[in-house]
């Protein structure tokens, strides 16, 4: 019987010790009218060596074409101990940290992954983890309406230049909850959000203002501005960061005169693969007197009976197994294993080695766009600075030109007509610091025959 | 030892990095980061001895027995972990094309199959990132389903006094009103007071069965008659579904909407606090408000379901498409088990819960119900030790660890007075089930012995019992160079 490890001889023993003839009189108290008849849709079962034949073939069938998407999910090198360690069994089928005393592998893990996402964002607190960028930003949503108590609208400003997906998960998450966002538009020339933009706002009740950066156009706003605005206008500032980009550019912690009360964002750039979109991590980080707003497991720092130093989950009083109905979030299970491979990569790259990987990128992205842009009728459509990726204007239509591409074995961007028609024929591309020269090359080789055709 | 504390200025393990820092003249200098970040700076050796010493700090299923009740902490295949980290797989962008993904997606198409076939509904949506975001998501269907009706005036959810604190937690985010519900002195719902609070203002009631108190609710057809009579809908919390995996189905039982947790039942790893995975089912008339996106199949080709194909769901709950990497393991257990696999796994650990609860009894200790038989957990109140010994269930629990066990679930559900609920899974053998109730009965005797051994446990571990309100009064919550 796979994974079950009782012999025929274990069975009679414990059955004749529970006093049962049989398993089925175990499950006598359920209503015989309701038992199920044996699963037959089910397809039979099949040997470990069967089942890795189906895997093997499903996944090379997929192959793995030259991917210059990025788009929220990014293609970084990740150092082969990375998961080397966080698939050792005892952290990979260890379980939130409840015994703290016989969890403190795990809990010292998470206590470095806060220093680090705090010492990253310039922020005072961070939290264990998240699901995703997305959920983290709704939840960071959530969290400046409750903190923000100068306002009472509930009304949140939320960029057009953010990432569709996030604008549609935060949408579903919080708009039961008496909270409207309200979308800021970007400035078409530039690809950012125009702080002059701000002014149809100005002395109005606003609870929070959402700053990306870089955005999704891959554009840098101007978040100096844009949280001395929220500020003015008693808003909180919620920076939605990407954390290799942090090693460039300078941190929300910092921003404007005050720096951000929130900052969030999705943390699969530290060591998670891009794996078809998950597992993925979410972060939050914040201001230290807000941190009793902040949802999710937290872990401290104390002593024990003899005064050593060990790590215990604490601030549980916000969470829904002591809050209940008046928790801070419903969230329990969240992301640990990936805030600990996050960790070890962060320990592995150091300062220095993520600030390398952030270039690399930006290079190679400047080196992509000024090879496509070569080509006759392939322009950059923002004029602003960019982080890692870039919006490129086709002179046809997007779709096909990335379906020729792909057949190729090569996904030559993002076609953005789905999300933003008013842009016309664009695609979104990202070339990381795995993309190389020749890949490059060969990128500029085929969009050229096919624009020719 | 911090990670910061092996860390010396100038030391570096780069080379997983590029080997040359590149031109950064287009980005101008107000945007820059002017102070780099406080990361440590160690060898690449010093970072693997390191992570390698904590790991070895933790319990966990692969060296302990972790009989955590309500989490199903089984036994982690595996092959399902190398599988589903095939390169191809790990290396697929979100965004890549169907064309390119038909393989991932035929696996995730067969596992909203399979789910559909164990659960009895009629349609799945494997977005759900873990449990708590499944009941988030079954919720929101309620809500959606009464909103689309016109029937807005249903604005409380129900839910058991025995409930994981997530279900309360999550219809409140759906912007309900929550009303507990007690449980009879038998661990049933007590259907008397539910029948007092059921009417036009409910939008639906939130269960797990078998509950959280150890038993399978009998009255549940009755409670499914009386919520859809008052036109409430039933939401099935899927924390429990090991026991019952093949032998009654939720949607058999009544229930319009439910989440599976499959870092439970279909053996996920728990990751130390996840990554999980929390996909929901539903009948018919919940279907169209399932959250995107989701697999459909045509003509042998797979194709993604998303908010223009779906206009009335609830929406996307995650970036993309949840946790893929979980789901595909879980579709490799579900493969390597087939029907007849999973009937047993609801057999075996219903065997194994049995068995503990029995020889537990019989050597003295008492259960919470003990008239009923137990589901794949049950549960024991230690008030007669705490008021005669003065050790309490922590006490107890923290010494198992001296044991090498890791504690079942401790106070909890609240309404058990000193309970411990413990959950063995079907994947223990015989020998360690006994191991763990020789240890048990043993701290007893300690317990009347010697009670402060008890209660300074533990002594075998690497901190001995930690300060919980030092550590919320005196918050530390990051390391600063100045904060060592």
């Amino acid at each position: 019987m796979p994974f079950i490890p009782h012999t025929e001889e274990d069975l009679q023993e414990m059955l004749a010790a529970i006093g049962v003839p049989d398993i089925e009189t175990l499950f006598d108290e359920i209503p015989t009218t309701l038992r199920c008849g044996k699963l037959t849709r089910l397809p039979q079962a099949i040997s470990e060596m069967e089942v890795a034949g189906l895997m093997s073939a499903r996944a090379s069938q997929d192959g793995a074409p030259v991917c210059f998407i990025g788009a929220g999910a990014y293609d970084h090198h990740i150092p082969a101990a990375v998961w080397q360690l966080a698939s050792r069994g005892e952290f990979y089928t260890a379980y939130t940290p409840y015994q703290a005393e016989a969890s403190q592998g795990t809990l010292q893990v998470l206590y470095e992954f806060q220093s680090m996402m705090a010492a990253l964002t310039g922020m005072e607190v961070s939290n264990a983890s998240l699901y995703d960028g997305a959920t983290a930003l709704a939840e960071a949503v959530l969290m400046a309406v409750r903190a923000n108590r100068k306002s009472r609208s509930g009304r949140v400003l939320v960029p057009r230049s953010l990432h569709p997906a996030y604008r549609r998960v935060v949408q579903a998450m919080v708009g039961k909850q008496n909270i409207e966002l309200v979308e800021l538009p970007f400035d078409p020339a530039g690809g950012h959000t125009d702080p002059a933009a701000l002014a149809a706002f100005e002395g109005q009740d606003i609870a929070a203002l959402v700053i990306p950066q870089p955005n999704y156009f891959g554009v840098l706003e101007e978040v100096d501005l844009l949280t001395d605005w929220a500020h003015a206008n008693k808003a909180l500032a919620i920076a939605v960061v990407n954390p290799v980009a942090l090693a460039l550019l300078h941190p929300p912690g910092t921003w404007g005169k005050e720096g951000a009360d929130i900052s969030c964002g999705e943390g699969q750039p530290l060591g998670a693969p891009l794996s078809s979109g998950g597992p993925y991590l979410g972060f939050i980080c914040c201001r230290q007197k807000l941190v009793r707003q902040m949802p999710g497991r937290i872990v401290g720092r104390t002593r024990d009976l003899d005064g050593k130093i060990g790590y215990t989950l604490t601030l549980q009083a916000r969470e829904q197994h002591i809050r209940r109905s008046k928790a801070t979030s419903n969230i329990c299970t969240n992301q640990g294993l990936m805030a600990t491979a996050a960790t070890i990569h962060l320990a592995l790259l150091g300062s220095e080695g993520l600030e390398r990987v952030a270039a690399a990128c930006h290079a190679n992205t400047r080196s992509l766009v000024q090879k496509l842009t070569a080509l006759e009728g392939v322009e950059p459509l923002f004029s602003r600075p960019t982080f890692h990726e870039q919006v490129l204007r086709l002179p046809i239509p997007a779709d096909g030109v990335l379906r020729q591409l792909s057949a190729q074995g090569l996904l030559g961007g993002l076609d953005l007509s789905r999300d933003y028609p008013e842009l016309g024929d664009t695609i979104l591309v990202c070339a990381t610091e795995k993309r190389t020269k020749p890949e490059m090359d060969n990128f500029q080789l085929k969009l050229r025959a096919i624009l020719r055709c | 030892m911090l990670i910061y504390q092996h860390s010396r200025s100038g030391r570096r393990a780069t080379a997983q990095a590029p080997l040359q820092t590149a031109d950064l003249s287009t980005i101008p200098e107000r945007f820059r980061r002017q102070q780099r970040a406080a990361l440590p700076e160690v060898s690449e050796m010093q970072a693997v001895r390191h992570y390698t010493k904590l790991s070895q700090q933790n319990f966990s299923i692969d060296t302990q027995f972790y009989p955590l009740g309500s989490c199903t902490m089984k036994y982690n295949p595996r092959g399902c972990n190398s599988l589903a980290m095939l390169p191809e797989f790990l290396a697929r962008h979100p965004e890549a094309p169907a064309d390119h993904s038909q393989g991932f997606m035929a696996c995730l198409y067969e596992l909203q199959e399979i789910l559909k076939e164990v659960t009895g509904m009629q349609a799945v949506s494997l977005s759900p990132a873990a449990g708590a975001q499944g009941e988030f998501a079954g919720v929101a269907m309620i809500r959606a389903y009464h909103d689309a009706r016109g029937d807005t005036a249903r604005n409380e959810i129900l839910v058991p006094d025995a409930a994981h604190g997530t279900n309360p937690a999550s219809a409140v985010m759906c912007g309900y009103r929550v009303r507990e519900i007690p449980s009879g002195a038998d661990g049933d719902v007590d259907i008397e007071a539910l029948r007092q609070l059921v009417g036009p203002q409910t939008a639906g009631i939130m269960l797990t069965n078998p509950s959280t108190l150890g038993v399978f609710d009998r009255n549940i057809e009755a409670i499914a008659t009386l919520m859809h009579e008052a036109g409430g809908l039933l939401y099935y919390d899927g924390a429990n579904l090991n026991a019952i995996l093949g032998k009654v189905r939720p949607g058999d039982m009544g229930f319009d909407v439910i989440h599976v947790n499959l870092h439970k039942t279909f053996a996920t790893p728990h990751g130390g606090g996840g990554p999980g995975a929390g996909p929901v089912g539903v009948s018919e008339r919940l279907q169209p408000y399932l959250p995107v996106p989701m697999v459909a199949r045509k003509d042998e080709h797979y194709h993604w379901l998303t908010e223009e194909n779906c206009p009335e769901s609830i929406g996307r709950l995650s970036t993309f498409a949840g946790n893929a990497g979980v789901l595909l393991r879980a579709y490799v257990y579900a493969r390597m088990l087939g029907g007849e696999g999973m009937e047993r796994v609801a057999e075996y650990a219903t065997l194994n819960a049995n068995y503990m609860l029995k020889r537990l009894t019989d050597a003295g200790f008492d259960a919470a119900y003990p008239e009923r038989r137990a589901t794949h957990e049950f549960i024991l109140t230690l008030q007669r030790q705490a008021k005669e010994l003065g050790v309490n269930t922590m006490d107890f629990a923290k010494r198992l660890l001296d044991y090498g066990f890791h504690a079942p679930t401790t106070y909890f559900p609240l309404q058990v007075p000193e309970c411990l609920l413990i959950e063995p899974t079907e994947t223990e053998s015989r020998e360690e089930l006994d191991g763990f109730i020789d240890a048990l009965c043993r701290i007893r005797q300690e317990a009347e012995e010697h009670p402060e051994q008890v209660t300074g446990a533990p002594y075998n571990l690497p901190v001995k019992r930690l300060d919980d309100v030092r550590a919320a009064r005196e918050l530390d919550l990051v390391w600063r160079p100045d904060n060592n």
